[in-house]
């Protein structure tokens, strides 16, 4: 077996000692640092990256509850003109209607008033027409002029009767 | 003529040591043979694969990138998995020990290679190197608490008698085992290999297809053998450096 001879010992020694030596100075100069490089900056890369993911998800929470309290803000804010306006609306209307009924009611006093005076008014020309009639028929009866006072508490008693 | 190239193509054969260039200094042959050449092949390919892949040093890796991570990620993971992370300063070490292996192995299964790593002396050298340095790294970085690495925790005093040679043992023949696991079985696939092979040109077109199956899935097995004892060796390394490193 040629592994056993010792006379090929020496060269494979000595030339292990010298490629080994080569390969470790490739490895461990070129090999290595190179790859460790790369290695290192993707993970800084990736772990860039994460932290950016995990701001930028931050970020957009932050601004998706901004845009969500913005939001209810303006719903309450509306509920809220909203229910001011109603009561404006309702006090506008309440106040009309009031206005109105008030005036209405004035009509009817006045209309009721000028009945009741129109009512008295004619009443008073009756009392006149019934003792110039009562008068009249007094003097043609009787031919007696009546006093004109007698006969007014006359008309104005049997008015009061058939009242 | 026929009959010296029968003679020269015995299953030993292709394990012999030829010398390309002769180099004598001092009386002592270091003469450039076809095992330096390979070994020189081995680093010549490590160090391109890994100059050209990381050349560009893409965050996305191309193919050539991706196999370069890959074997560093590989033996770093080992590394740091088998011997923690103090031991992160010898993992250049273990990666050209790794790569070195691996190269070897793989130069040696192309046709007209040789398997530098078939020879004992290769191995051996490599296993006494590691022996030596990590038995010298656990008494520089323990003194002579060393020892204890030969009194498993929690042994009745009783016991040591027995354990301490046991361990002391199995701890001075790992040189030998570390060389002989890789030299055997580098040995071992390419003998069978080439015993398989002849029976094939034996055999002839009638049954000659038999010995042909074979060596194919042989080849691939052998494939499997070429990784896996480089990754055997890198590992046991981690192992030994472990226990130089965090003792028990």
């Amino acid at each position: 077996m040629p592994q056993f001879d010792p006379s090929v010992f020496s060269p494979q020694l000595f030339w292990l000692l010298v490629t080994f030596i080569a390969l470790y100075w490739l490895v461990s100069k070129v090999a290595v640092p190179r790859v460790g490089e790369v290695l290192e900056q993707r993970a800084r890369v990736i772990q860039e990256d994460l932290d950016r993911a995990v701001q930028l998800k931050a970020e957009t929470d932050a601004a998706a509850a901004a845009y969500e309290k913005a939001m209810a803000d303006a719903r309450s804010q509306a509920q809220d003109h909203m229910q001011a306006m109603q009561a404006e609306l309702k006090a506008v209307a309440e106040k009309r209607t009031a206005d109105i009924s008030a005036q209405i009611g004035k009509q009817v006093s006045d209309a009721e008033q000028r009945i009741g005076a129109a009512k008295q008014s004619a009443l008073d020309a009756m009392k006149g027409i019934a003792a110039d009639t009562a008068r009249d028929v007094v003097a043609k009866l009787t031919s007696l002029t009546p006093d004109t006072g007698a006969v007014d508490a006359a008309v104005a008693a049997a008015l009061k009767e058939t009242r | 003529m026929a009959h010296a190239a029968e003679g020269a193509h015995g299953p030993m054969e292709q394990f012999a040591i030829h010398n390309l260039i002769p180099i004598h200094v001092g009386g002592v042959d270091i003469s450039y043979t076809n095992s330096a050449l390979f070994m020189t092949f081995a680093v010549a390919l490590t160090g391109m694969l890994f100059w050209g892949a990381t050349r560009r040093r893409l965050m996305v890796p191309g193919r050539w990138q991706s196999v370069a991570e890959l074997i560093y990620e590989f033996v770093a993971d080992m590394v740091k998995s088998n011997a923690g992370k103090q031991a992160m300063p010898y993992f250049p070490f273990v990666f050209t020990l790794f790569l070195f292996i691996l190269f070897g192995n793989f130069l040696g299964l192309m046709p007209y290679g040789f398997t530098f790593t078939s020879h004992i002396a290769v191995t051996a050298g490599m296993a006494v190197v590691i022996f030596i340095g990590v038995t010298v790294l656990g008494f520089v970085k323990h003194g002579l608490h060393f020892f204890s690495l030969f009194v498993p925790p929690g042994t009745p005093l009783a016991m040591c008698f027995i354990l301490v040679p046991l361990e002391l043992f199995s701890y001075l023949i790992r040189p030998l085992t570390l060389s002989l696991r890789l030299f055997a079985n580098m040995l071992a696939g390419h003998v069978l290999l080439k015993v398989l092979a002849g029976f094939i040109i034996a055999l002839g077109l009638v049954f000659g297809w038999v010995p042909l199956l074979a060596v194919f899935g042989i080849t691939l097995l052998e494939l499997l053998v070429a990784f896996l004892q480089a990754y055997v060796f890198a590992l046991l390394t981690c192992i030994y450096l472990n226990d130089a490193i965090n003792l028990h």
